[in-house]
This record gives C-alpha cells, sequence and structure tokens, in this order.
C-alpha cells in the first residue's frame, strides 16, 4: 500500500521508535520566540549543557513586542526582561536571533516561510501551536510545549506518538468574495474546535490548489483551531515558485536538485487515510464567528444558531453570553468598535493588499479603532514601497511594525472589555483580545470593509 | 519530574467544555522566564473580575472543592501550545486532570511535567457531574499503577489508557528530555547517514 504525504516526511525522520512507546523523531528546523523559550534555556543551563545543532535553530521576538516606536527600549519590564533574556540565550548558545530592528524580525511564522527557512519535506517545530502554517509548503509543522523546546534544543528530536491521517478535500470553484480564511472558518464550522484532534490533516483539491501560497499558510495556520496536529499540503510549481530566491532556499544548481525531490512529496494513489472529508467549494461564502471558539462560525449573511457541533446547549449558553449575543440575531450590520488586520493567520503582503484596494480613497467609519499590523519587517518594507501604508494612514487606519500584537492582547494592543472587533486573527476565546473583549473572526476583505462601515459587512453587497 | 502517587482526593468540577489554555492562563501571565508560580494566575479571570477582586461563585474559590483532581468538561486544554497551562494547573496543586477528551499539544505538555490526564466516557462523565451537585464531598481515587479511577461509595470505576512508556515515565518520574540525551549516538548516526 502507497503512503500520504505525511507519512512519507514522518517515515523519513524516524530516528528510532521505542517499543510500546513514541518514535523518536528527528527536527530539521526549530522556530523560537522570547515567551516559550527561556524556561527551556534554563534547562540546558541546570543540566551545564549547550544546544545541540545551534544552526537548525532560529529565533526572532513577536509576541511580546510593542508595535509602535521599536526603535525605543520595550518600555514594560517583564516584557523587556523576556525579549532580553531571548537575545542573551541566543548569545550564550549561538543561535541566530532576527531581534527587534533586525531586517528579518517578524511573527515566526510569517518570516519562516518568507526567507526561504521553511521548506518542503522538512520537520519543523515551534513553541506556539500555529506552527502548523509551515505545512502549506509540504512540510510536518506542528507546535510544541516548553518542555519540548528544550529536548529540540539539547537533542534536534522530539518523542512523539504518530498522529491519525485525514484528507479534506475541496473541488470547485471558490466564490466571488470567498478567500482562503472564509474556507477554513466553514471547514472548522462543520467540524467543530475538537474535530481534527488527534489527526495529522492533509488539504487537497482544486479549490485548494487554485490558492497562492499566502493562502494555503493562512488554511494551514488554523488548522489547530479545529485540534489538529497540523495540516499540509502538497508542494507543486507555485511552492516553488515562491521558494526560488528566498534567503535561505537552495541556490542555482541546488534548487533545481530540490525540486527534483520536492516533487515526489505526494500522496500516493493507493495510499489510505484514517479518515476523508469532502467539501464542494461553490457551498463556500464569506464567513465569520460568533462564539467564543473558532467552530462557531456561520456564513456572514446567517442568523447566529441556537446550538453548535460538539458544544453542549450550556456552553453554547455561557459563550452567546460572553459575546452579547442572542440565537436568531444577524451578525451583519452589527456595530463593532474595532478592527485588527494581522496575526500569523493574516499579515502578509496578500493580506495588506486585498485589504488596501478595499479601502483606497475611502475613510473609516467614526466609531472604529482600526489598526494594521504587518507580519513582518519585509512586509512592512514592501507596503511602504507600494504604497499600502499610506493608503491605510489615509483611511484613518493606523499601520503599525511587526508582531503578534491584538491577536492575543500580551503587549499593549487589547481590546476593552465588552466592545467588539472584527479580527482577521485566529482564537476568539474569551479575553483573547484583551479581558473581555469579544471576537469576531473573518478574512481581510471582511474586516476592511467592516472597518468603513463601522458595522459587520458583507464584501459581496456593501462595497 | 516528581513520581506519580496513588491519590484519593474530592473532585473540583469545572462544567466548562472547550476550556482553551488562554482561560487556563491568559496570555497576559506569560512573561515570566522561569516555571514558578504561574498557580497564582490559574483561570486568572473567571475566578477575579476586572478589580482583582474573587468571583465567589467561580468553583476553584468555593473552599469546598479544594482538591489534587480537576474534573473537566470536553475538549479540556485546547488552543495555545503556551506549557504554562500545565504548570499553571499542577502549580496550584492539582495532580490529575480528569475529562472525556483532552486536546493533543495540552497531553503531551501535562505528561512531561508529571500531570496526569484521565480520559473518561462522555456520559460517565456526565453521571459524575451530576452526582456531585447532591454529593460534592465525595472522593475518588486515581491509581496509575492499575490505571483506574473509582469513587469510593463503589459506583464509579473506570479504567482508563495510558502508553506503557508515558505511564513507566509518570510512575518513577523520568523525563522525556533523558531518553533523549542518552541516545545521543543514535541521533548523530542518522544525521550521518541522512
Amino acid at each position: 500500500m502507497g503512503k500520504t504525504l505525511f507519512e512519507k516526511v514522518w517515515d523519513e525522520h524516524v530516528v528510532d521508535s521505542i517499543d510500546k512507546g513514541p518514535s523518536i523523531l528527528y527536527i530539521d528546523k526549530h522556530l523560537i520566540h522570547e515567551v516559550t523559550s527561556p524556561q527551556a534555556f534554563n534547562g540546558l543551563n541546570n543540566r551545564k549543557i549547550k544546544v545541540f545543532r545551534p544552526e537548525k535553530t532560529v529565533a526572532t521576538a513577536d509576541h511580546n513586542v510593542p508595535t509602535l516606536n521599536q526603535h525605543l527600549p520595550i518600555k514594560e519590564e517583564l516584557s523587556r526582561n523576556q525579549v532580553d533574556t531571548l537575545t542573551k540565550n541566543c548569545k550564550e548558545h549561538n543561535i541566530n536571533l532576527y531581534g527587534l530592528g533586525h531586517k528579518y524580525q517578524g511573527i515566526v511564522h510569517v518570516i519562516g516561510p518568507e526567507l526561504g527557512i521553511t521548506q518542503p519535506g522538512m520537520t519543523i517545530v515551534c513553541g506556539d501551536s500555529h506552527t502548523s502554517t509551515h505545512g502549506a509548503f509540504g512540510s510536518i509543522a506542528f507546535g510544541i510545549g516548553t518542555s519540548e523546546v528544550e529536548m529540540v534544543l539539547s537533542t534536534q528530536c522530539l518523542l512523539q506518538y504518530k498522529p491519525k491521517t485525514m484528507l479534506i478535500e475541496i473541488e470547485g470553484d471558490l466564490r466571488e468574495g470567498v478567500y482562503s480564511k472564509d474556507i477554513i472558518l466553514y471547514i472548522i464550522s462543520k467540524i467543530s474546535a475538537s474535530g481534527g484532534t488527534g489527526y495529522f490533516v492533509e488539504y487537497a483539491g482544486s479549490a485548494i490548489t487554485s490558492l497562492s501560497m499566502e493562502s494555503r499558510m493562512t488554511i494551514c495556520n488554523m488548522s489547530i483551531e479545529m485540534g489538529a496536529r497540523g495540516g499540509i499540503i502538497a508542494p507543486d510549481k507555485k511552492t516553488f515558485e515562491y521558494l526560488k530566491n528566498k534567503e535561505f532556499s537552495p541556490k542555482g544548481n541546488d534548487f533545481y536538485k530540490a525540486i527534483n525531490k520536492w516533487k515526489n512529496l505526494k500522496t500516493d494513489v493507493d495510499a489510505k487515510y484514517d479518515k476523508v472529508i469532502k467539501f464542494n467549494a461553490e457551498e463556500i461564502e464569506p464567513m465569520i464567528t460568533y462564539g467564543t471558539n473558532p467552530g462557531m462560525g456561520i456564513k456572514i449573511n446567517e442568523t447566529i444558531p441556537s446550538s453548535a457541533i460538539n458544544n453542549s446547549d450550556e456552553s453554547f449558553k455561557k459563550s452567546l453570553e460572553y459575546m452579547g449575543l442572542n440565537s436568531g440575531e444577524k451578525l451583519l450590520n452589527k456595530k463593532i468598535d474595532y478592527v485588527f488586520i494581522g496575526s500569523c493567520t493574516n499579515s502578509r503582503i496578500e493580506d495588506l493588499r486585498v485589504a488596501a484596494n478595499i479601502i483606497k480613497g475611502k475613510k473609516i467609519a467614526d466609531n472604529v479603532n482600526a489598526w494594521v499590523i504587518p507580519g513582518s519587517k519585509s512586509v512592512e518594507k514592501i507596503a511602504i514601497k507600494e504604497g499600502l501604508s499610506k493608503i491605510f494612514d489615509e483611511a484613518g487606519f493606523e499601520f503599525r511594525q511587526p508582531g503578534c500584537s491584538a491577536c492575543l492582547a500580551m503587549n499593549e494592543d487589547k481590546i476593552p472589555t465588552s466592545k467588539y472587533c472584527v479580527s482577521t486573527s485566529n482564537r476568539n476565546f474569551e479575553g483573547r483580545q484583551g479581558p473581555g473583549s469579544r471576537t469576531f473572526l473573518a478574512s481581510p476583505v471582511t474586516a476592511a470593509i467592516s472597518a468603513l462601515n463601522g458595522y459587520v459587512s458583507d464584501i459581496r453587497k456593501d462595497n | 519530574m516528581e513520581k506519580f502517587k496513588k491519590l484519593n482526593s474530592k473532585l473540583t468540577p469545572l462544567n466548562i467544555e472547550n476550556v482553551d489554555t488562554d482561560q487556563i492562563i491568559p496570555a497576559r501571565f506569560l512573561k515570566a522566564v522561569t516555571r514558578e508560580g504561574f498557580g497564582d494566575n490559574l483561570f486568572r479571570d473567571w475566578r477575579y473580575d476586572n478589580h482583582d477582586n474573587l468571583i465567589d461563585d467561580f468553583i476553584l474559590n468555593k473552599i469546598d472543592f479544594n482538591s489534587q483532581i480537576l474534573l473537566a468538561g470536553r475538549n479540556f486544554g485546547c488552543g495555545s501550545s503556551r506549557e504554562h497551562a500545565a504548570w499553571s494547573i499542577y502549580d496550584y496543586g492539582f495532580r490529575v486532570v480528569v475529562s472525556s477528551f483532552f486536546a493533543d499539544i495540552f497531553k503531551n505538555n501535562a505528561l512531561n511535567n508529571g500531570l496526569l490526564v484521565v480520559q473518561i466516557r462522555q456520559n460517565i462523565l456526565d453521571e459524575i457531574f451530576n452526582k456531585l451537585i447532591k454529593y460534592p464531598s465525595l472522593t475518588f481515587n486515581v491509581d496509575l499503577n492499575d490505571q483506574k479511577f473509582y469513587s469510593d461509595d463503589g459506583v464509579f470505576e473506570e479504567n482508563f489508557e495510558i502508553n506503557e512508556y508515558n505511564k513507566t515515565c509518570l510512575l518513577n518520574g523520568f523525563e522525556n528530555i533523558d531518553y533523549l540525551l542518552n541516545i545521543k549516538e543514535k541521533i548523530v548516526k542518522y544525521e550521518e547517514e541522512k
């Protein structure tokens, strides 16, 4: 029997297996940031050991950094200490750090691909659940905890149980106004925030292969929001084209040699998945979430339902209470207070371009505070060069500096209590964007048009 | 890692589904660079209001429900991979989390810190939640060696699954990192052959 893409990459990285236990999985690339690494370095220092393969780890500061005045010392003491600790640890252990001010700094899952660090067939881990993003390149990428960060730093390996495999296939043409964020929010609304737990998901079908690399990253990024360990998409011409001439991609003849190898990274015709789910692309419409987990999503013109798959009545009710919403109510035309365009899900140049295209020459509504946080210094640079930052500024958006920002509200960028935010990020959990904040997850397009109108808007009607 | 010992305790019932790690420990409390002290902010925004006053009817604020076993709704620990979630639960004093379904990364993080996750059937979980409404002081036993979770009134007795490898680690306080450090030669050999 043939192998799935996931199994091919996995099997190639198994160093050994423990009888009746996990496999020892070799890790090709390890990304670290300031929040989930300090305790891991402490562990190494306590054992008096050095990082085993420092050239295979890359660091950046993203979760805890301010998005204004990055050239100044970080004001908040604890945040500053965490970023300084990362700098110190990287120096002591010879790890490449793209810290604040560096031209490569940015959200860890934005810079990995754009620098060509992420490549097909690799195993990639990071102490961050959205590491699944890198699966868009045909790599096995998943989030780990800090103890595991310590394991990778000290041995370049992890003990892992092989997850089950799932295929999500989406055939057909996407309708107008539908973007990759809508696809993934649609999938999660159908299978719930726990429907992928225990699985590694491969996305396939014409609706997936038609997407750009940026859009594929958005899909794989949110795999974790259905509980899946990760998502993977077979590399193709678009993947190779994207990686061409990237800073750390193979160069010259080596690049073509690599492509020849990468071409084999696809599921065999006779391979079997543990689970297969199929969707029709034409059924997908612009999506928005109304609840406090990413599975609680609806088509933007639908009314809020009275139940959701894998949510008990009690949990469902608690969720709507927190959101200040009722079953039967429409989200469309609901007044909003904030718009956040950013995060590892939707802060790439493509996202900024589509949003800028909508707001060009217009003004955001008076009742809205709107932020655009580019995913990296490189995205920021292109946005400035292309005049996008000017478009955002003139429309009344605040175009800030790179970081995770209001996606998780670790820095100053917080949505105030009980305020509504249309957000291009990945989680609508209680308090995720600040204590008491209320999040509507949506695509950059929906976020942009909603910012102009001051209420939740449908790009197909309100533009 | 501390060895996992057989324990007898009341339960702390948290009958909420999809408890994500942002609820367990909000991001703004992740700024420390050591592992200690996270228990103070466990379920911070459910325990305290905006003015840092205790919210009386939250389960952790009811003295009668102090225990070593957290009983939680399905899909516990979803969301962010922050190990601080497992640290905060352990630091607060829990040694076991019982639910009908756990998120993958949380499960790994818990086991790496000596926090046992016990998965039981949904209908049994529901029955225990119901029973605790009337009998909040009912005590339960967690026996990792025999892989049993059972109540002292003899009504509930559930077997739970755990991989042999993880069980050995928990019972003996072994850590994965030591295992990996001990097979470094194999890892180097793998690198050379690749």
